[in-house]
Parts: C-alpha cells; structure tokens; sequence
C-alpha cells in the first residue's frame, strides 16, 4: 500500500505534440492518499483510461513524474509496480480452473504453494466463489469472471493501488449494484488504495469517499460526492453530475452584480473575478416556484413519480427546475426563484464567487 | 405441450437430394465396382471383398500408406509450429500489415500443377537456380529425379512453402481477435512471455488451428497434382503417395476393382483420421 503521486504529469500520443490540444492529459498535480476510494470521473475522451494507464505503467508519460510513496516509478514496467488493474472486460485464462486463475499473479512471482492456497482461499471467501473454486474459469458468467479479475488484482498481499477502468459495462444491470457494493465492501476490509474509473455518476457516488472529475485532459474538480454537488468548482462538474444537470444560464456582470436577462440575480457572496464568458450556475433542486422570482413560460414538463422536472424558457435560455407538489401546464408563464446561497457566478467556466455564511 | 408436425421433413428433401446426387450415388458407384471384377465389353463378376483382402495384404498398398503418413506427418510437423511462429511476429497494426497479409495470401494463389513445374524446374541440376545453386556453387549432389532423398526434401519444402501461409493467415486471425486488455493483465499479473502465449495466445487460437490441421491433413493426406507434377511418383516409387498409386492402379492399369476398393479404404481413414483430430483437439471444451 502506498500513497501516490503525480506531479507535473502531461501525456500525448503524438510524437512531438506541439498545441495544448496535443495533449490527452494536459497536467496533472495530485495526491492519491494511502487506503482511499477513490473515483475518476468524466466523459468518453476525458483522459481518464490515459492517466489510469500510467499510474499502471502500461503507458509513459510524456513529461512528469509517479511517485509510489517515495520511489519514482515513472519508468518502471507493470509488474515492478505491484498494482492491479480490472479491466472493463473480464480477463480471464480460460483455460484454468478459478483456483488457478487466482493463484496466477502469486505462481508468477515464485509464492510457495503454502502460500498461494492461503491467500486463494482468503479472497475466494471474501468474493463468495469458493464453491467456484474448481471450475474452469470459461464456464462463468460474465459478473463471476469480473469477480475473478478482481480476485487477481486483491490476491497479491502488498498491492500498492488496485484499479477498475469502468468494471462494471457488461454486467447486468441487477447485478452492477451487488458488484458494486461488494467493491465497497471489499475496500473496507483490505484498505488497498483504489481507484475507480467511470463515466456513470452514480458509480462514482456510491463508490468513492473522493471524486476526482477529469474533462478535456485536466482536473476540473476533486471533492467528496456532497461538494461536488453543492459547489461544482466548474460548469462542467454543475452540468456532468445531477440530473438534470446545473442549470448555466449567461449573465452580465456589472458594478459587482449579476444581470441574466436584464435583471439581477442575487449570488451567494462576493464575485472573485471575471472573464470573457460569465454565465450563472444554480441546480435545478433550487429553483422553486415561487413569486418575485424571473418569468419563464413552461415548455416541457416531465413527472418523474417523487418529484417533476419543469423545464421553462426565461428569454432565449432554458431553466429546469424541480417541482414536487403541483405542477404547471405547458405554456403557461411561471415565476422562477433562485435559492440565493445555491446561485453562483461562473466566469470562463471557473467558479467566480466567494461562499456565503 | 410439443406439437408433432410432419412436415418439417419437406424442407430437408432438397438438400437431402442435392446431396444424394453429388455424394451418395458416386460413393454407392464406387461400391459397386469394389465388390465385382471387370474385363470390360460392361461384363461384371461378383467378387464378394475380394479386392479388399487383397488390397489390406498387399505390401504395395501399405508401402503408399506408410509414404502417405509420413508426408503427412511431416508437414504437420513443419507447417503448424512454422505458421504460429510467423503469425505471432507479424505486426498487429500498421502499414506493414497489408503488406505482410498479401504477400503470405501469393503462393495459396497459384494453381497447382503450376506449383509442381515451378519446383521442378527450380530444382532441376543443370538450369534451376536452386539446383545449380546447391551442385555447382556448394558443390552439394541434389538431384531430385535420382535421389530419393532429394526428391523427398522437394515435395516437402514445396508443400511447405505453399500452404504453410493458410495456417500463418487463421492464426493470424485467431491472434488480433484478442483483447488488448489480456495482454495488458498479463503484464500486471507478472506473466512471462512464454506463458502470455500459452495461457492466452494458444487458447484463444484453438479453435482456428482445429480448423488449420484439419484443412491440412485432409489436404495433404489426399494430394496430387503438385508431386506428380514434381516427381511423378519417383524415382522408382520413392515419392510414389496413396493418391498417385490410385491413379496408376485405377487408369493406368485400368483395375476398376482393386481401385474402387482402395478409394473407399484412403476415404474410410481420410475420415477416420480427421474425426480422432477433431475430437482430440476440441475434447478440452466439452469438460
């Protein structure tokens, strides 16, 4: 187990990247503390399965440094850094029994067979496949042969980090959550440093106790799944998590105050800063029905059973809010409110305002 | 509750005719012939087996089958371990790939007689470049058409040379239809080389090497035209192979009988053979 470094990491497959669009990971300054959960978060494109790739040496970066507590291992092949990896297709060696198959990574690494049936043994209880144990690893089930990758990655005792590139893509949407919280689970009692990559929000949320959100090759945000939430760092944490996502409406700023659509929105504190594209984020949970609040006629209305999302056009902009209690016809002109300790300024993309008390 | 219906059996009559007409009725004609005796004019005399006893003890027919299956054997030998070796170094991306494909795709491409008379001027002593090559320049005798050694090493490296890309072309196959994730795990997993391709590669190129040996044993096992081209079955009878005695007994004697029988004798093992591959090699599945 290790903590892990990344400093000053960029990477691009292009031979001799020249832009900044060259780049795949634009650069990245983080710290992966020792036993965390951790999720990586972002789009198909992101960078995500790149940095993944070197953190397990499958890739070397272009420019940058890994560290595994102390010692750089930024030129060190996979098998030196003791890391496991499950990929988003089970890998498995079909033609072993599970036994095997999980005794694989400690066999290559010269274990005693002492040693290799008490560790085998150990995960097989803790990933409930005991009864598998003999069977030949191509007859399972896609969920089953997942559980193996994993069982091979927990197997070694001393794993600095274990890693999933989006585990969880074809299994069935039933067993995704049992997986799930078996992961869960399994992070409590080997206390291995994990890192979870995803493009399903709800993965990342239920998984991680950190979540780092990638978009375009950089960092936009890292945060507990509840900050995230509340104070997206970025219009594209506010627009990629939620649903719907962050309501980004442009606005004007002018003498420190905020104009959308000529009028002024209150903000939750002070603006820090501006840029060429200022733009007001408020999630659609804050947004009520309510008097003395922006005119908006109602376009769609979709019930959800708890709660109805009402999505208004205030202008030329689209404002969702969500309505539990009676919902408004279509057409008909609302009066949107925004929660001012929840409205924010975004200037360039980047959060612009200080918290409120 | 299953329902009976009868009439399903109308929709396999056509193949059932079909096949009826193109193997069914030729095989029952060879039947036919094994069991009589001929001396033309369209006489026939029952000969009960006859012809099989004779042709079970004749110490020519178990010299053509033991020449047979050594050839066989050997090819099999060279050419499946040569095709994996090449498909596994051949690039999995890149410009090269086309290249490498087409120029492998050549030899399977040329007929077959033409294969026999290349070789076979190829190697001729006084004016091929490889037997000029081997007599004049290494001063090595090889002569195909004297020695039988020589005309062995022929047959072999020709077939060799000719098919040995069809077994290159399915593993070649087998191998980039597989994840770029196993290999990446088996990295991780600390695996060697040597195991990468017996836990991944070899496995996963099974099914498509059942098929390779298949293709060639059957193929080999009833080849023809190139080493009669190339050697005529000589000298003597050194290359003399189970298809190229058939065709002496059966044309050039003119011994409908024996012939007959002998076809259906190299078709029963053909068969015999292929089924125990068959089995052996995809046994580990039914487990």
């Amino acid at each position: 187990m290790a903590k892990i470094t990344l400093e000053n990491l960029r990477h691009s497959y292009l031979p001799n990247p020249a832009a900044e669009d060259d780049y795949a990971l634009k650069r990245i300054d983080h710290v992966w503390e020792d036993g965390g959960a951790y999720a990586l978060l972002g789009p198909s494109g992101c960078g995500k399965s790149t940095l993944l790739n070197i953190i397990s040496g499958l890739l070397a970066p272009s420019e940058g440094r890994i560290l595994f507590d102390e010692t750089d291992v930024t030129r060190l092949p996979p098998d030196r850094r003791n890391i496991a990896q499950v990929f988003q297709f089970p890998v498995i060696y079909d033609t072993m029994t599970v036994y095997d198959n999980l005794a694989f990574p400690l066999r290559n690494r010269g274990r005693s067979e002492d040693v290799v049936a008490r560790r085998v043994t150990a995960i097989a209880e803790m990933l409930e496949v005991t009864a598998m144990l003999n069977t030949r690893a191509s007859h399972l089930s896609p969920d089953n042969k997942q559980k193996i990758s994993m069982g091979r990655g927990l197997v070694r005792e001393d794993v600095n980090v274990v890693m999933f590139d989006e585990p969880l893509t074809v299994i069935d949407p039933h067993l995704k959550w049992k997986l799930r919280s078996k992961l869960k689970e399994l992070h409590h009692r080997v206390r291995a440093t994990m890192i979870y990559v995803t493009h399903d929000q709800t993965e990342a949320l239920t998984f991680a106790d950190q979540v780092v959100v990638m978009d375009l090759g950089v960092i936009v945000q890292i945060g507990t799944p509840v900050e995230l939430f509340e104070r997206p760092a970025h219009t594209f944490v506010g627009h990629f998590i939620g649903s719907p996502g962050m309501n980004v409406l442009p606005c004007e700023v002018r003498d420190g105050a905020a104009f959308f659509n000529g009028v002024q929105v209150p903000l939750e504190g002070r603006i820090t800063g501006t840029g060429a594209r200022t733009e007001i984020g408020i999630r659609p949970e804050f947004v009520s029905l309510a008097p003395g609040g922006l005119e908006g006629r109602v376009r769609k209305v979709a019930d959800l059973g708890r709660h109805a999302v009402v999505e208004a056009m205030v202008g030329d902009t689209r404002v969702s809010a969500i309505v539990e209690g009676p919902v408004p016809a279509q057409g008909e002109v609302v009066s949107l409110a925004f929660r001012p300790d929840q409205t924010r300024l975004y200037a360039d993309g980047w959060l612009a305002t200080e918290a409120g008390r | 509750m299953k329902t009976v219906n009868q009439k399903a059996w109308f929709f396999v009559l056509p193949v059932l005719l079909l096949v009826a007409f193109n193997a069914l009725v030729p095989i029952m004609t060879v039947v036919n012939y094994s069991v009589q005796e001929t001396f033309g004019n369209n006489q026939f005399f029952w000969e009960g087996l006859g012809w099989f006893q004779q042709l079970l003890r004749s110490e020519r027919f178990h010299a053509a089958l033991g020449r047979q299956f050594l050839f066989t054997g050997m090819i099999l030998a060279i050419e499946i371990p040569l095709g994996i070796v090449i498909a596994l170094s051949m690039p999995k991306k890149g410009f090269w790939v086309p290249v490498c494909l087409v120029l492998m795709a050549l030899p399977m491409l040329i007929p077959w007689n033409v294969v026999g008379s290349m070789w076979n001027i190829f190697t001729l002593p006084g004016i091929g470049l490889m037997g000029y090559f081997l007599n004049e320049v290494l001063g090595i005798p090889y002569d195909m058409t004297q020695q039988p050694i020589a005309a062995w090493i022929t047959i072999i490296v020709m077939d060799v040379w000719h098919w040995t890309s069809l077994v290159v072309l399915l593993c070649y196959a087998g191998l980039v239809s597989i994840p770029d994730a196993y290999y990446q795990a088996a990295k991780i997993d600390g695996a060697s080389p040597w195991k990468v391709f017996r836990y991944i590669q070899l496995p996963k190129m099974r099914t498509v090497l059942t098929i390779a040996v298949l293709l060639r044993f059957m193929d080999s096992f009833n080849i023809y035209t190139e080493p009669f081209t190339l050697t005529g079955g000589g000298p003597g009878n050194s290359t003399t192979l189970l298809s190229i005695d058939l065709v002496k007994i059966a044309l050039g004697q003119f011994d409908l009988g024996p012939a007959a029988a002998m076809s259906l004798i190299y078709f029963a093992i053909t068969l015999f053979v292929s089924w125990l591959f068959y089995t052996l090699m995809t046994r580990d599945d039914q487990r």
